[in-house]
């Protein structure tokens, strides 16, 4: 284990390679459909099997999404791109090479902003390219023999690559996450993990801040947000060891286990192959014009910095909840959806999604997409507190129940009899009663025991069962004690 | 039988002077006659004679195609549905392609019938047709001498009149030098002018479909046929396809400006040279004003074509790695070793050297002193020819150095063979086209005048060919007469 060494005298440099699944209909070269999930080699035309003689054929939709991305996180559109083969034997890889952009990316020159811990950088994209997926081999199937599938060979992808602007896994995380969100907000990826359509290489090196860059070492193809922070985590402090005790870091690829929570070495420089990259012949070079660009610019929808922007106006919220949530496509459209069922109250709305409905998805490792308890069974724990119906408290307590047993929170409330005394009449007599059973108490407040005030509000508790409503019931406390 | 061409055949078969089936098996007949020769990789006898029935059928109907009842040979490198497409590799002796090459469903389209899948070299990697794993292909003019190559089977066929007209593949002068060893003619259009869909690749950037003719004006009416913009094929173009036909039946134009290479006439022998300008002198008679020019960076285009197509065909011959289709080897235990063994087996000797040196060339630290270099000069090569295209309509020259060489005389020596494109070359570099017609003999065996165009202007190529055969009598002599 490496984690948590606090302090060192390294500085970690972090640069991250994002390779995003297009939600085209077709593959990137050939008529095939895209669809995950289907029987083995049943999406595989003649062209993604590489039968001799097939050319490939350049789908635009995907030099379109390709140019989206582009426009949002601020970057030039090349007016012209050249795609190249990436020469390679892999049986997975049915050309001999994969069709790749090199020299002239499609997209160049972007930056993105982040906000980590209320400090805000801004992240240096180098080039966002477009390059067919390959295949899928698989070992476990048969015998002592592998199959390939050959579906997801061809289906597009974007590889977004930064600059070694990264400074901390969080960074690294939350750029991730960005990232992520922008490409799902402008819909060109479902961006879905599991099934490897949002996935990841990080670059780590350490160095002594204001040296140059360290060697580095690359681990490949992280699947979870929550992987690649532990996956760097790991090793920076793997690098750090070796830094300390004199070493020095291989170049190398490394594959990041969750199991067990490390890294290994996959293949080093050496073994590295030389990709002899050339144009492709096959295809012609991507030309874009401005009016193209220009079509593109005006149908692009809501991206996370207009929206965070938008948060704050029109919601009212505090900054740094506004980023937060408008960082995730699906927190923000699980904001806005219950936003719609309060008529006010949306920081506490917020604040109640960022802490509770959030603190329970990632205990349970869930998309906030799938949480069991509604955005609209939400909005309504929140105006029954904000109507001082619940406690906030109690609030939380439904909600737990409701995530656990899935049932609805009105009917928590009924059956638990939870609901909130807040009549003042009721709360009046209560308190008075308590006041009156307990004269020595009363006696020692008034000579300056203010601790005693907690006695009183958890006696009243007691005899309610927890139902009275705090703020009211400190309220007559005091007048009834002050009063006198 | 005594119809001797396309048009001629075509003719009779609009005219019902002779039906689809009579005329398929009259070239069925002359091809197993003529077995020694070595033409065919695959004969397709049974397909052929049943769609010769439907096609009668159809003709019965007056449903008259194009190219309605005409046999064809087909190169074995156009993938033909059903069918055996070898390439004349090993690699691909098992191989049956699961679908058509676009020229060859344009011309099923057409009404053709195909006879067959004929020789050639391996992967199109050669100038004599002795690098094919089915064997050498003989000329027709004498059994000892090669045919030319890549596209050698479909040269000889025509030549020796045991098929109308065949497809070919041109990377370097794979249509053009046969058609010239075998006095016939081959037409290379403009690079993106035909699908290269379906066409085994070689290197993509050189490689374009054309085809084998007794005279022009076949030419003529196949390449309408086979021509035009395919969505399968990005680099197809999109400009319109004339009337070759009726272009060179019809337009008066007769006085083109003809340039002359000094580069493609100093070196050349006495018989090439005296053939060469009789040529010239009839088609000054015709009424052609002739200009010398100069391709002054043509001497390089050997050079930076042994660049160029090798690093390309070591690309894309990756995918044929015996994992899929093709050639596997039983020695293979280890991934690695699948590739290694299949590949060491499948392949021959001259793919094998292609594929290293184009590998080579390629490589990290060599890419800017050869590839990119080769490009640089590709990039001047066609600079010359657009150059001279403003001044002249064609230019003119030998297709060849010299008549055929004898089978087994280059085979050992690389260099000399790679030298036999050397007027070829430049053409699929700057991406012209060409045809070479038969121009006259030299000690029994036949030679041929190289015509290049500007890009897309194949109709002037075949009206000023039309116009020649018209005064000259090479293309109707036939070898053994």
């Amino acid at each position: 284990m490496y984690r948590n060494r606090g302090l060192s005298m390294w500085e970690t440099v972090i640069g991250l390679e994002i390779h995003v699944q297009l939600a085209t209909d077709s593959k990137l070269f050939s008529s095939s459909s895209t669809n995950f999930g289907s029987e083995q080699n049943t999406q595989a035309s003649i062209i993604d099997l590489a039968m001799p003689g097939v050319l490939p054929v350049l789908n635009k939709k995907a030099v379109d999404m390709a140019i989206m991305f582009g426009l949002a996180v601020d970057a030039k559109i090349a007016d012209k791109s050249i795609f190249a083969r990436k020469n390679y034997f892999y049986p997975d890889l049915p050309k001999g090479y994969q069709i790749s952009q090199y020299e002239l990316p499609v997209v160049y020159d972007g930056k993105l902003e982040i906000n980590v811990e209320g400090k805000s950088k801004t992240v240096g994209i180098t080039r966002a390219h477009l390059e067919e997926d390959a295949g899928k081999s698989i070992h476990d199937l048969f015998d002592g023999e592998s199959a390939i599938d050959l579906n997801r060979a061809g289906t597009p992808l974007i590889e977004i690559v930064s600059e070694p602007d990264m400074r901390s896994a969080k960074e690294a995380v939350t750029y991730l996450k960005k990232i992520h969100s922008i490409v799902k907000s402008l819909g060109i990826s479902d961006g879905n993990m599991e099934e490897g359509s949002f996935r990841c290489d990080a670059n780590i090196s350490l160095r002594k801040p204001g040296e140059d860059f360290g060697i580095r070492a690359e681990i490949k193809n992280i699947n979870s947000f929550r992987f690649v922070e532990n996956a760097i985590n790991y090793e920076i402090g793997r690098q750090q060891d070796i830094l300390e005790s004199g070493g020095e870091v291989n170049q190398e690829t490394r594959l990041y286990d969750p199991k067990k929570d490390e890294t290994r070495p996959m293949r080093s420089k050496e073994e590295a192959n030389d990709y002899r990259y050339f144009p492709d012949p096959d295809l012609l070079p991507v030309e874009i014009t401005e009016k193209q660009i220009s079509e593109i610019k005006k149908s692009l929808p809501e991206l996370p910095d207009a929206k965070k922007e938008r948060f704050i106006v029109e919601y009212g919220l505090k900054n740094d909840d506004a980023e937060i949530l408008s960082s995730s496509l699906d927190l923000s459209e699980y904001f806005e959806k219950a936003s719609s069922n309060v008529s006010s109250k949306f920081q506490l709305l917020a604040n109640f999604i960022l802490s509770e409905v959030v603190g329970l998805s990632n205990k349970h490792s869930l998309d906030i997409s799938k949480a069991p308890v509604s955005s609209e069974e939400v909005a309504k724990l929140v105006t029954y507190v904000s109507d001082e119906k619940i406690s906030i408290k109690q609030a939380k307590e439904v909600l737990n129940e409701s995530w656990q047993n899935k049932t609805d929170v009105d009917e928590i409330i009924k059956s638990k009899n939870i609901e909130q005394i807040s009549n003042i009449d009721l709360l009046s007599d209560e308190a008075k009663k308590i006041l009156e059973k307990h004269p020595k108490e009363v006696q020692d407040y008034k000579n300056g025991k203010d601790k005693l005030m907690g006695f009183f509000v958890g006696q009243v508790m007691k005899e309610t069962q927890g139902k009275a409503n705090p703020k009211a019931l400190n309220q007559i406390l005091n007048k009834l004690l002050k009063g006198e | 039988m005594t119809y001797k061409s396309v048009t001629e055949i075509l003719e009779a078969i609009k005219k019902k002077d002779i039906s689809a089936t009579e005329i398929t098996k009259e070239y069925l007949k002359r091809i197993k006659a003529s077995d020694d020769l070595n033409c065919f990789i695959t004969l397709t006898e049974d397909s052929a004679l049943n769609r010769a029935k439907e096609i009668d059928k159809d003709i019965s109907k007056n449903n008259l195609k194009p190219l309605s009842g005409l046999p064809i040979a087909q190169k074995d490198i156009f993938c033909t549905k059903g069918v055996k497409t070898s390439c004349g590799s090993k690699m691909l002796d098992n191989f049956i392609s699961p679908y058509d090459a676009t020229v060859v469903d344009k011309l099923n389209e057409a009404g053709t019938i195909m006879l067959g899948k004929t020789n050639m070299d391996e992967f199109a990697m050669g100038s004599s047709n002795e690098t094919s794993f089915y064997g050498a292909v003989k000329n027709p003019w004498d059994y000892e001498y090669v045919p030319g190559g890549s596209s050698g089977g479909s040269a000889s066929a025509v030549a020796a009149r045991i098929s109308p007209c065949s497809t070919g593949t041109d990377t370097g002068g794979s249509i053009r030098q046969p058609a010239s060893l075998c006095g016939i003619c081959g037409l290379k259009p403009t690079y993106g002018r035909v699908s290269r869909f379906g066409m085994i690749a070689f290197a993509s950037s050189l490689d374009q479909a054309g085809l084998f003719t007794t005279d022009a004006l076949d030419a003529a009416v196949l390449l309408k046929e086979i021509s035009g913009h395919d969505p399968k094929d990005s680099t197809s173009s999109t400009v319109e396809v004339p009337n070759y036909h009726d272009y060179c039946i019809n337009s008066d134009k007769k006085n083109f400006t003809v340039g002359i290479p000094e580069e493609f006439v100093n070196d050349l022998n006495d018989d090439v040279k005296n053939s060469f300008y009789e040529s010239v002198k009839i088609l000054e008679n015709i009424g052609c004003k002739i200009k010398t020019i100069n391709l002054k960076h043509t001497g390089l285009g050997v050079s930076a074509y042994q660049v160029v197509a090798p690093a390309e065909c070591s690309s894309n011959l990756s995918r044929f790695d015996g994992v899929r289709y093709g050639h596997r080897s039983k020695k293979s235990e280890s991934l690695e070793s699948l590739y290694r063994e299949s590949r060491s087996e499948g392949f021959g000797k001259e793919v094998k050297r292609r594929i290293l040196v184009g590998t080579y060339a390629l490589s990290a630290g060599y890419y800017d002193a050869y590839y990119l270099k080769a490009q640089k000069v590709r990039n001047l090569i066609a600079q010359d020819f657009s150059q001279a295209f403003e001044k002249v309509d064609l230019i003119l020259g030998p297709t060849t150095p010299d008549k055929a060489f004898k089978i087994g005389e280059k085979m050992n020596d690389p260099i000399a063979m790679y030298l036999s494109d050397v007027y070829t070359v430049s053409t699929n570099l700057a991406g012209l086209p060409a045809m070479s017609i038969p121009m006259g003999f030299k000690e029994g065996m036949p030679l041929g005048l190289q015509i290049i165009g500007n890009h897309f202007d194949e109709k002037d190529i075949l009206k000023l060919s039309y116009l020649y055969q018209k005064e000259t009598d090479w293309h109707v002599q036939e070898p053994g007469a």
